[in-house]
């Protein structure tokens, strides 16, 4: 008797778009709101945005219940580490964990396209971009899910990032102001929503900076 | 994409033996489920039908029922997964009220719970095949989600499974506004029921509208809907091109 084969898929790709942008002292986390399935909506208004400590905040896309699993095991790993250890974890250790939490599930993959936002140790701003199975690079700025293709180049060309190759190593942390990265969020999900057919309604942003987070929304297209 | 299953994971991969274990396809099944929130609670809307393929086989099958004091859940897809997930949440409900501590299980939590269920068994290969539609009311909060048989989940204002989700969810993107008075709401839930009966081929015109409020669950007794068939186009449909199918 032949083998039978699954007639369904255990994933799904629920689309979205999400951006984050590192700065001197603060880092600016981004994503739209729509959740979709094929061509239809699911939701206008869900969030891909979660924080999981005070200086890191993660934004995914992908499949949805795979990114719900994921952020719901960090968040448990991270009380656990405050437990232990009586402190709130830092970006770079989030960042690390959920690198490991990601290849753990190496033989079949959370779904989830991630990139984590945060202040770093001396209050610098940090953004770590991932795959799905955790191969993750320290940037100054990244942009995951549906409409990455339409904004990482862009980003490239208005943040200049240096060359990875030049040595000293030099940051790719964006001299710009906060209000000015702000606003070169808004014009890339403007643009993106234009194309991508599973990027818009809204847009939420996050900025992280020492004293706190501040959440702003911008609407965006619907069609 | 399809997805072939090359991994030993102890459960349910190997043979043609084991894949009796699990989950396949859907025998019986149910189709769409509206939902919306209204002033006083959720408003929710099924027929009564379980097909067997394209045969309507069963014409009598409540796909709402009332979990706990505060809950009303509705599902489409595998009447027997269906019914085992009411297994579940009567175990749930139960373990809840021997605590006997004057608390009891919201419409987050069973949702968060039927989330994590279908969730589980996605992982394991041996999916829950129905799409759950979670209302329900505590302390004067109305909540209103859905859970598809891979665990996608998310909470909005009106939801819809199924074919309801193409032809329903538009109506109700269009029409639904905050503090729908109980009239409207039935109206606006019968309008759409009325495009899935002419539309959808497993709808059947034998529903239940189910309403949750602060006070409990009520489930309506089973009604139908008037249709109008008498266009003038249905009457003669080949007059423009006589001998043509």
């Amino acid at each position: 008797m032949t083998k039978q084969h699954a007639n369904w898929s255990p994933y799904d790709n629920n689309g979205g778009t999400c951006v984050a942008i590192a700065g001197s002292d603060y880092c600016v986390i981004a994503a739209d709101t729509r959740m979709s399935t094929g061509y239809s909506i699911l939701s206008r208004d869900y969030s891909k945005i979660h924080k999981l400590a005070d200086k890191a905040v993660l934004s995914s896309s992908g499949f949805q219940a795979d990114v719900k699993a994921l952020q719901k095991v960090l968040k448990s790993r991270h009380l656990v580490y405050q437990h232990q250890h009586n402190k709130q974890m830092s970006c770079p250790a989030m960042a690390q964990l959920l690198s490991n939490t990601l290849y753990f599930k190496r033989f079949f993959p959370y779904y989830a396209f991630n990139v984590l936002g945060g202040l770093d140790e001396e209050g610098k701003g940090c953004v770590f971009t991932y795959d799905a199975v955790g191969s993750y690079e320290k940037v100054g700025y990244s942009a995951q899910g549906s409409g990455s293709t339409l904004i990482m180049p862009f980003l490239d060309n208005q943040l200049k990032s240096p060359s990875p190759l030049l040595l000293p190593a030099q940051d790719a942390i964006t001299p710009l102001s906060e209000p000015e990265a702000v606003d070169l969020v808004k014009t890339v999900f403007a643009s993106a929503t234009e194309r991508d057919i599973y990027t818009g309604d809204k847009l939420e942003i996050m900025i992280l900076k020492a004293d706190g987070i501040r959440t702003e929304v911008m609407e965006l297209r619907k069609d | 994409m399809t997805f072939t299953i090359p991994i030993d994971n102890g459960d349910s991969v190997k043979t043609a033996e084991a894949d009796s274990q699990r989950t396949l396809y859907p025998y019986v099944t149910g189709t769409s489920i509206v939902a919306i929130k209204y002033k006083d609670g959720v408003l929710m809307a099924s027929d009564m039908g379980g097909s067997y393929g394209s045969t309507l086989r069963y014409k009598n099958i409540e796909r709402m029922k009332a979990i706990g004091k505060h809950s009303l859940l509705g599902a489409s897809g595998e009447i027997s997964d269906f019914q085992e997930i009411l297994r579940y949440l009567d175990e749930l409900v139960l373990n809840d009220n021997m605590w006997d501590d004057g608390n009891s299980l919201g419409p987050k939590e069973v949702h968060n719970y039927l989330t994590r269920v279908m969730y589980n068994r996605r992982n394991k290969f041996n999916p829950l095949w129905n799409t759950l539609v979670l209302g329900g009311v505590k302390n004067g909060e109305s909540y209103l989600g859905m859970v598809s048989m891979i665990g996608v989940s998310f909470e909005d204002n009106h939801v819809a499974t199924g074919f309801g989700n193409h032809l329903a969810r538009p109506i109700l993107r269009d029409e639904w506004r905050a503090d729908l008075s109980f009239e409207d709401g039935v109206k606006l839930l019968e309008k759409c029921m009325r495009v899935l009966l002419y539309r959808d081929r497993s709808a059947i015109n034998k529903l239940q509208i189910a309403k949750i409020t602060e006070e409990g669950v009520t489930v309506s007794q089973p009604y139908s809907l008037k249709t109008f068939w008498e266009f003038k186009a249905f009457n003669n449909p080949t007059a423009g091109a006589e001998g043509s199918w």
